[in-house]
């Protein structure tokens, strides 16, 4: 691996867009005054439609003073300009940006504990809306095109013994729009698996609440066919006291973007994210994650680590950590990591970190990416193990990393296959 | 019984300054059951000559040959070198994230023999190597040389060594930065290894100190990338009295193995 950079609690804000109103490098547009002041609709008809808990007219979900709203019609077009979108091949999106979203939803089928309810409910469930709102045109269209949404709720105090699997399943390649609610009520304890599999073009937007004292784990597994293109805005909001696990595992599809993000509601919440990506020739995989400390003595850790190969194989990683004025006492770190396994693949790698307060017990980002290390190859080589073996020994290990943290045993075998199977593909 | 010859090895690297020449004509032969010591300045090629042994691509071999049993060395790569018996102990082993000593000693003693070694056996067998090396039982959950110290280090290499039985070892500096203690216990390991007499050494050194502990039969002194003087374990011996000075560089060298011939 190359040099690893890291920088600790650098002031400053690299992803700040300089044509939204208001915006400093200070971040005083973060401000709930001048948010609720400018001319985004979240200080509009918007919130108090969805009452986001956030107090009257706060929005509890804006990033820096970016744009968000459920109206498709507040983002303009995509150029593949925009800073959100400077990386992703919008002609691949296959409309998901750009049509109406009429395609038949990927199904969904749910097994796990009985005690865990699942609703298919219409789009006016007071649910809805309760833990998101579009940040981007792509994921505003899906709620604006979106039917039913699935309602997943993990009752209070219930831990569930063993994982709740969620099947996503497309099945053809019309342009569709999906919804899904996850509610982890409070003191429970579970792990949520979404497995996405089949062919889709699918925008989804996944609203994740983790009530005070919950326990949630979420695995967004996407393991589509080749010719799938899927958009998922995943976005939670973390009660007092309450630990999320997100995990995101991107080996499958043509075009893969998910967004997660994590907003601290209440004090005392703990965020952990982490990601595996690997991608093949002409894939291109992309997480944009966003945590937001908005609230004090909270804690984030994000860790993504990806492997790439063959030719145009693409993967692109941005990670914003805003640490708001109120947020004192936060802890928070964020690295990514990217093995560059042949020529011709490209890696993107921005972690962006944005500080409002010095009254932290810590933040830190770091970022590498590199070939495999041909010290570690002649190592193993030199004890007699031929240089293909050697090379999955050491990417295994470099991936094994995110595997091993997810403690789910039967996915942590699946994963570790599957992981064979990516390597198997060019012999690496 | 076995025989790694080396004839004549000019071997150079590439810097920026370009092509540097680091070895320039070293013949050694090496026979099971002995054990030579190379000694030299800093500087001198002894490394190099190890590395090249085992195949480091940074070491260009501009001319001559090593053999093991007839066979080219030269034209094997780094992994059919060790299948075929070469082992080096490293002077700097390396770290490899995410690989556990476990999963790395199982998967080189397979390439090694050809075959998995026999499950509840081999765990023994490594269990037991490990406890004569004073290597904790935890060490092999942990990943390959991941924060280990220097001295763990340099004992795992000699785990190694002892588990996957070469025909010929090279240790490379294996002694330094070594104490008295972990360098008697580095010692022993080397002299079961060597005592089952199926085994070559080749013991790289710049300090006479692991001379007392493992007893060469040849001694060969390197000074700019040729040995220059050739003996016994009484060459150790006087080198500790005299150190390196006597061997100066350039035309001392030139006139040393003048008056040797």
């Amino acid at each position: 691996m190359t040099e690893i950079t890291t920088e600790k609690a650098r002031i400053g804000a690299p992803s700040a867009q300089p044509f939204i109103n208001g915006f400093t490098e200070e971040g005083e547009s973060l401000s709930p005054i001048n948010a609720a002041a400018s001319k985004a609709p979240l200080a509009g008809e918007a919130v108090k439609r969805h009452s986001h808990g956030g107090g009257v007219g706060v929005p509890d979900s804006s990033r820096a003073g970016r744009l968000t709203s459920y109206k498709l019609a507040d983002f303009k077009p995509l150029t593949g300009l925009e800073e959100d979108w400077r990386f992703t091949p919008l002609k691949r999106l296959r409309g998901l940006h750009s049509e109406v979203l009429k395609g038949a939803a990927p199904s969904v089928t749910v097994s796990g504990p009985e005690q865990v309810t699942v609703e298919t409910v219409s789009r006016d469930d007071k649910r809805i809306g309760s833990a998101g709102i579009p940040e981007d045109r792509v994921s505003a269209n899906a709620w604006e095109n979106f039917s039913e949404a699935t309602v997943l709720t993990i009752p209070a105090e219930f831990e569930a013994g063993t994982e709740i699997n969620v099947v996503i399943t497309g099945q053809d390649t019309v342009a569709a729009a999906q919804h899904l609610v996850i509610v982890a009520q409070k003191f429970s304890k579970s792990v949520v698996v979404l497995d996405h599999q089949g062919s889709a073009v699918v925008s989804e937007n996944i609203e994740i609440v983790v009530e005070d004292g919950a326990d949630l784990t979420v695995v967004s597994l996407q393991e589509w066919n080749d010719d799938a293109v899927h958009a998922s805005s995943q976005q939670a909001k973390i009660g007092r006291d309450a630990k999320l696990k997100h995990v995101v595992v991107s080996l499958g599809g043509d075009l893969v973007r998910v967004t997660p993000s994590a907003r601290f509601t209440a004090p005392g919440g703990e965020a952990e994210m982490l990601g595996l990506y690997f991608a093949d020739a002409g894939q291109h995989l992309e997480q944009r994650l966003f945590v937001d400390h908005a609230v004090a003595n909270c804690t984030s850790n994000v860790l993504y680590k990806g492997a790439l190969q063959g030719r145009n194989a693409h993967a692109v990683w941005v990670g914003d950590v805003l640490i708001r004025k109120e947020a004192e006492g936060t802890d928070s770190y964020e690295a990514n990591r990217n093995l560059l396994l042949t020529d011709g693949a490209r890696a993107d790698s921005v972690p962006n970190l944005e500080i409002e307060t010095g009254l932290i017990k810590g933040a830190g980002h770091a970022s590498a990416t590199g070939r495999l290390d041909d010290e570690h190859l002649f190592y193993l080589m030199a004890r007699g193990i031929p240089e293909d073996v050697a090379r999955r020994l050491v990417v295994r290990g470099f991936l094994h990393e995110i595997i091993q943290q997810i403690k789910v045993p039967a996915l942590e075998e699946r994963l570790t296959d599957a992981v064979e199977r990516e390597l198997a593909v060019t012999n690496n | 019984m076995s025989t790694l010859e080396i004839k004549d090895l000019h071997v150079s690297i590439d810097t920026e300054q370009g092509t540097k020449e680091i070895l320039k004509g070293v013949s050694l032969t090496i026979k099971t059951g002995q054990t030579h010591a190379i000694m030299g300045p800093n500087g001198s090629g002894k490394s190099t000559l190890a590395s090249t042994i085992a195949g480091h691509p940074r070491y260009n071999v501009t001319s001559g040959t090593i053999t093991l049993d007839g066979e080219d060395v030269l034209a094997m790569s780094v992994d059919e070198r060790a299948r075929a018996g070469l082992f080096l102990a490293m002077q700097y082993p390396v770290e490899v994230p995410g690989v556990s000593m476990t999963n790395f000693l199982r998967t080189a003693k397979t390439a090694i023999d050809g075959e998995a070694p026999k499950l509840r056996t081999w765990t023994k067998e490594v269990k037991d190597a490990m406890a004569q090396l004073r290597i904790d039982a935890d060490f092999a959950q942990r990943n390959v040389n991941e924060g280990f110290s220097g001295g763990e280090k340099k004992r795992v290499e000699i785990l190694q060594l002892e588990l996957f039985k070469p025909k010929f070892a090279i240790l490379d500096e294996t002694d330094s930065g070594l104490d008295v203690d972990a360098l008697k216990v580095v010692s022993e390991g080397v002299n079961r290894a060597h005592e089952t007499g199926n085994m070559g050494t080749l013991l790289i050194t710049h300090y006479t100190r692991i001379l007392r502990y493992i007893k060469p039969d040849f001694v060969h002194v390197f000074v700019d990338g040729q040995v220059v003087e050739e003996g016994g374990p009484e060459l150790a011996d006087r080198l500790e009295e005299e150190g390196y000075d006597r061997y100066a560089t350039g035309a001392g060298a030139a006139t040393i193995a003048a008056s040797q011939a």
